[in-house]
């Protein structure tokens, strides 16, 4: 192990991170104002509080990585660079939106970007990045798969059979358990039989460690290295990301089960907070440039809000649309019928 | 190329499907449990790792929902799975990966991504094998928007269906009979390939409209000859695919007939047969001359007892009985 921290990442990267992970907490504030609103329908479920996990992982990956995440995953898209106005666009379901108004804040998708999308059934998604990593392993590629789903997932039989097939068949996937310490309202003391999830990983002969989920530079650095052996070791690796959710596990959780003392301790570590000690001590950025930093992301979201609710709503005579490669009808009563 | 022989069984002919796709498009691999070095709990697979080595034949753990994740994601990623899962019995631990990711992810995401697989699998009863290994779940299947559900009954729609479902975009339910695998007859060629969503008569006839798929086909044809020799002539006709559904081509049978009796090995609540009249009675409720009839398992678990199964499971006596019962008009009106 080596004592002396990595280097920096260089100034521009560096910019790079804090205005994405400043744009994902100002986006997912918007959101959860448009959803007060009534513009958002369904669940919305905000990573805020979980920003580095988000941003570190992403910037350690090629663009072409293909990445899969749950339904907590609008940053996750954003740090894909996904447009903004189409991501606000779908959380209205409007057909602007990234996915036509058809997944909603669950459900983002940028293929474009190899983000294969947000899933709603907890560790659903993790077999598909397995099946990603043996795509590109199939074709000679050298795309490492990253999965992102929570600590609550970790305890998802389907996971534990990902691990097996990931170790068993050397895939490069690298596993990313986001441990922000509570599923739903359940802590993770109250729901796995140990502490840590990492070993769980460990024990399929896959690498396994845990690092600070709310420290953006120790994120990108372990996630680099992960990716590293998926790519040039061709073997699977796992990172448990320590952070925490300061919302409630989505919109119509009223958050009570938490303390607030457990909150603010968590506050005070705000991966945005410590991160711009960072900018300025390191003289990457000074506070003139932050603030206008901010004014500038303050308007991406201003713009994507607007163009949202200026958005216009999917023609329901599209509802049949893309149920299947080709449609026999749009008959949305028999999408599979071939009509007498 | 070898002009394959004039007759072959179900399952050399799935054989053939797999080994012909296989040569045509390197994206295409196998994975399922057994299907390498041991050719498959029921042989489909005979060869294959050999001929095509272990990248493109993979035998898995004991992990259906697992590997049948790892599909759908191999196939969004352009790869173009062929999952076997041993009986469709074990496809329940895999339902989630099914239904809520393989049959959504095009719809859900705005047609950005597809799901090119097929998951093979055999199913029904017959065999004493009892609750657990008995299954018939057409329904559950065909219930799901998002996916294509194909239940071959003969060698040459075997071959030629699986070759479509190779080829198709979609994910492709493929579900086998465990009781016609040795079943033989002729089989087409490399390029023969069948369409979804196109019905067969097996049989013509005036009398009464018999449809039936999988194995249930060639109960209904047993039944057709008894009923012949009472001067009763039926049309057995094969959707050959629930999604896509040939409706219109069932229809026009029960027009020409004005009767109509679905044969179906699965339960009677909500199942195939009742879905099926359903369909019919919207289509041609004003040509019927009697209700539909239905001709399923009984509403129980398989039963082990030989003499149990056999009569749960629909016989062609059991199909002789409804088309009786239809042509008797012995409705309350
Ligand atoms: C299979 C399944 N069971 C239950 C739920 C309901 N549910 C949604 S999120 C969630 C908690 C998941 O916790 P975790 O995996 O730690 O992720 P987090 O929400 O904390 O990001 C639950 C129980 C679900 N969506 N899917």
């Amino acid at each position: 192990m080596s004592t002396s921290p990595p280097p920096l990442p260089p100034d521009d990267e560096m910019r790079g991170i804090f205005r994405t992970m400043t744009l994902i907490r100002r986006f997912e504030e918007r959101a959860a104002d448009e959803y007060m609103a009534g513009r958002i329908g369904g669940f919305l479920h905000l990573a805020i509080g979980e920003e580095a996990a988000i941003v570190g992982t992403v910037c350690a990956l090629r663009p072409d990585d293909p990445l899969t995440s749950t339904y907590r995953e609008h940053g996750q898209a954003l740090a894909r660079g996904s447009d903004p106005r189409a991501i606000m666009a779908e959380l209205l379901g409007r057909s602007t939106g990234l996915c036509g108004g058809r997944g909603g804040s669950m459900h983002l998708m940028d293929i474009s970007r190899s983000f294969y999308g947000g899933y709603g059934i907890v560790g659903g998604a993790v077999p598909l990045a397995v099946g990603l990593a043996w795509a590109a392993r199939y074709r000679g590629g050298d795309q490492v798969a990253v999965t992102m789903f929570g600590e609550g997932a970790a305890n998802q039989g389907v996971v534990s059979e990902c691990f097996n097939m990931a170790g068993l068949w050397d895939l490069p996937i690298v596993f990313l358990i986001v441990n922000n310490q509570y599923g739903m309202g359940t802590s993770a003391k109250d729901a796995a039989a140990t502490e840590d999830f990492f070993p769980r990983a460990a024990a399929y002969g896959i690498e396994a460690w845990k690092v600070d989920g709310m420290d953006v530079l120790a994120v990108r650095t372990a996630v680099s290295e992960a990716a590293r052996i998926a790519r040039d070791e061709g073997r699977a690796a796992c990172v448990e990301l320590l952070t925490y959710r300061y919302k409630g596990h989505s919109m119509s959780d009223p958050d009570t089960t938490r303390s607030a003392e457990e909150k603010d301790r968590w506050r005070a570590r705000d991966p945005l907070i410590t991160f711009e000690r960072v900018l300025l001590g390191e003289g990457v950025m000074d506070a003139e440039a932050i603030a206008a930093m901010r004014a500038e992301v303050d308007q991406v979201v201003d713009d994507a809000a607007a163009f949202a609710e200026q958005s216009p709503e999917v023609p329901v005579s599209e509802v049949a649309r893309n149920v299947y490669a080709y449609p026999w009808n749009d008959d949305p009563r028999g999408s599979a019928l071939v009509s007498p | 190329m070898t002009t394959p022989p004039p007759e072959v069984t179900y399952r050399d002919a799935l054989n053939q499907a797999l080994r012909e796709e296989m040569h045509r498009d390197e994206s295409v691999f196998l994975m399922g449990e057994d299907i390498g070095h041991f050719d498959g709990a029921f042989k489909v697979t005979r060869g294959l790792l050999a001929e095509f080595g272990e990248q493109r034949v993979v035998d898995t753990p004991i992990t259906e929902a697992g590997f049948t994740g790892l599909g759908i994601g191999a196939a969004m990623a352009g790869l173009r799975p062929v999952i076997e899962i041993m009986t469709v019995n074990f496809a329940l631990v895999a339902m989630d990966q099914i239904i809520s990711n393989a049959s959504k992810i095009r719809y859900m995401f705005g047609g950005q991504a597809s799901v090119p697989m097929v998951i093979r699998m055999p199913g029904g009863a017959g065999h004493q094998l009892s609750a657990q290994h008995s299954h018939s779940l057409e329904a559950m299947f065909t219930h799901v928007p998002g996916l294509k559900v194909v239940v071959p009954a003969t060698p040459e729609d075997a071959k030629g269906l699986l070759k479509t479902a190779i080829r198709d975009d979609d994910p492709v339910i493929f579900l086998e009979s465990e009781g016609l695998y040795g079943k033989k007859g002729p089989v087409g060629g490399d390029d023969d390939l069948i369409p979804f969503g196109q019905a067969v008569v097996r049989r013509p006839g005036r009398d009464c409209t018999v449809i039936a798929h999988s194995r249930m086909v060639w109960v209904a044809l047993a039944a057709a000859e008894r009923l012949a020799e009472q001067g009763i002539e039926v049309e057995v006709v094969d959707p050959r695919t629930f999604r896509p559904l040939d409706l219109g081509t069932l229809a026009a049978s029960v027009a020409r007939t004005s009767r109509a009796v679905v044969v179906d090995e699965g339960w009677p609540e909500c199942g195939i047969a009742a879905g099926v009249a359903a369909h019919l009675y919207e289509a041609c409720f004003d040509l019927l001359d009697a209700p539909i009839g239905r001709v399923n398992s009984a509403d129980v678990p398989m039963p082990y007892a030989r003499n149990l199964e056999q009569a749960a499971i629909p016989q062609p006596d059991d199909v002789v009985a409804a088309v009786m019962a239809t042509m008797a008009r012995e409705v309350p009106r």
